[in-house]
């Protein structure tokens, strides 16, 4: 059977650099760290007291103050990114078939706040179970795509993938598989995550998996640095409205770019660390290389999951050379993370956001915080350290890999070229 | 108006994003003043937590106003 052509006609972000795509891009590509002290509660306790949380966001300018607070702040990130996502698409939600609509969404824990709010709320009673009725539905993280459909009166596909920090590009991914086999028109997609929370940052620290550089957050996330210590710990969302080739044009939408393929593989290795010789790496872009048809010399960016984590950089560095062979050290890779730190679930959706901004300004943003190389790197790849590069990107490749060994990546190619 | 009436108009105020000139006797939840189940639910709590005392169910069925609340309220708590 032949398949139907995706294409991006709509973007919305709010990322610790940015509350929406323009502000997003614009510091992406000047280089500016998200970091700072945690103000969201009292952190001198944890090992971690700094993270990229969202800033300035009035969520009352977006949400009637009666509904927001049904919802758990990732679901509210959720809405404030697919109304701008909507909005840019110039779609006409009355004359759509809404039918053929669908909300795939991605987090990776969903309602963390709420689940933490109210077990706390529990701890400190006398043991009546006191448990609010909207606690269910606002912790559950699926309550992020049915709070969009009903939003919007999307009544196709509707479900939230749960894959950790490969979960918005899985929820893109399978949007993308709805639209080409012709189930789906157009579905809202991307993720959303609000784990700057006292179980999310003491979570992560008994893992050590977060930097503890407390005496300078904004030069914490130092993606392939010969110091990194951990990642950082980001919050936000991201939204892209994924539509059917022939449906855009009919209807003169304005196309960022074609979704061409998506790969998907798991470690099959351990529930934290990854494969020590990147395996699910290479086989993830391998798969997402065969399946947009291309060759890996087609690829101009890798916008990698590198998350600032002495094993992670290496095995995916490594994994880009076994993939694209000479090739790895013509293209640009990058590590947006340096900037907004990990928003782990919807972390897919602002670097698939920042993929698609790269190649509409033909500008590479930067992998920031490099002081010191590292010998575990070749030299000759091209990091994007500290400045954003000019340079024609017409293909770009995003990785994401989640705990649990999930292993995503999506390629965008502009329509032209 | 009593004390526990207007502990029970600032709950309903706070709870379901009214005016209070709205909140009159005869208001009901759901048919004046846009609660839904789940708001009923949590209106019923926010009194048992407010006036600490445990409304049964089967009690709780019958608090469908705001002067239903407010009588109930008046007998039952504080005993």
């Amino acid at each position: 059977m032949t398949f139907k052509r995706v294409v991006v006609t709509g973007l919305g972000a709010l990322t610790p650099i940015g509350n929406n795509v323009s502000t997003y891009w614009t510091n992406l590509a000047a280089g500016v760290s998200g970091a700072g002290p945690i103000t969201k509660f009292d952190a001198s306790k944890f090992r971690t007291q700094f993270a990229c949380e969202v800033k300035g966001l009035d969520v009352n300018e977006f949400i009637p103050r009666q509904e927001a607070r049904k919802m758990d702040p990732f679901a509210q990130y959720a809405v404030v990114v697919a109304d701008e996502a909507i909005k840019d698409s110039g779609l006409n939600l009355e004359s759509i078939d809404l039918d053929r609509a669908g909300v795939i969404w991605g987090s990776g824990i969903g309602g963390l706040k709420t689940f933490e709010d109210e077990v706390k709320n529990y701890a400190r009673g006398d043991g009546t179970p006191r448990i609010n009725p909207f606690f269910i539905p606002k912790m559950i993280a699926d309550s992020a795509s049915g709070i969009l459909s009903i939003r919007y009166g999307f009544r196709g596909v509707n479900y939230v993938t749960v894959s950790a920090c490969a979960s918005a590009t899985n929820a893109m991914v399978d949007a993308f598989n709805y639209i080409r086999l012709g189930r789906l028109k157009l579905a809202i997609t991307g993720g959303s995550e609000a784990a700057v929370t006292e179980a999310g940052i003491g979570g992560f620290n008994a893992l050590r998996a977060l930097s503890e550089r407390n005496d300078s957050p904004e030069t914490a996330s130092r993606p392939f640095d010969k110091d990194r210590d951990g990642f950082v710990l980001g919050e936000g969302a991201g939204a892209i409205i994924l539509e059917e080739y022939e449906h855009a044009k009919a209807r003169g939408a304005k196309i960022y770019a074609e979704l061409i393929g998506g790969g998907m593989s798991s470690d099959a290795y351990h529930i934290t660390a990854p494969h020590p010789e990147g395996a699910g790496a290479i086989s993830v872009m391998k798969d997402a290389l065969d399946d947009a048809g291309i060759s890996p010399e087609s690829v101009d960016y890798i916008n990698v999951h590198g998350t600032s984590t002495p094993l992670g950089d290496v095995s995916e560095a490594m994994a880009i050379e076994k993939v694209f062979g000479d090739h790895a050290y013509k293209l640009n890779i990058s590590s947006t993370k340096s900037m907004t730190g990990h928003l782990l679930g919807a972390a897919g959706a602002v670097e698939a956001i920042a993929c698609l901004m790269a190649m509409q300004h033909d500008t590479v943003p930067p992998t920031i915080n490099h002081f010191t190389d590292d010998e575990e790197f070749n030299p000759q790849l091209n990091f994007t350290f500290n400045t954003a590069q000019q340079r024609p990107v017409n293909v770009a490749l995003s990785n994401t890999f989640g705990f649990g060994g999930h292993n995503v990546s999506v390629i965008f190619r502009k329509l032209d070229a | 108006m009593s004390e526990i009436a207007q502990k029970v108009k600032n709950i309903i105020v706070e709870k379901l994003g009214v005016e209070e000139s709205e909140v009159t006797p005869e208001a009901s939840f759901t048919n004046d003043l846009g609660a839904d189940s789940l708001d009923t639910v949590e209106l019923i709590m926010e009194f048992e937590k407010e006036f600490n005392i445990s409304i049964p169910d089967d009690q709780a069925e019958n608090i469908g106003t705001v002067g239903q609340a407010i009588t109930y309220l008046e007998e039952n708590a504080g005993k």
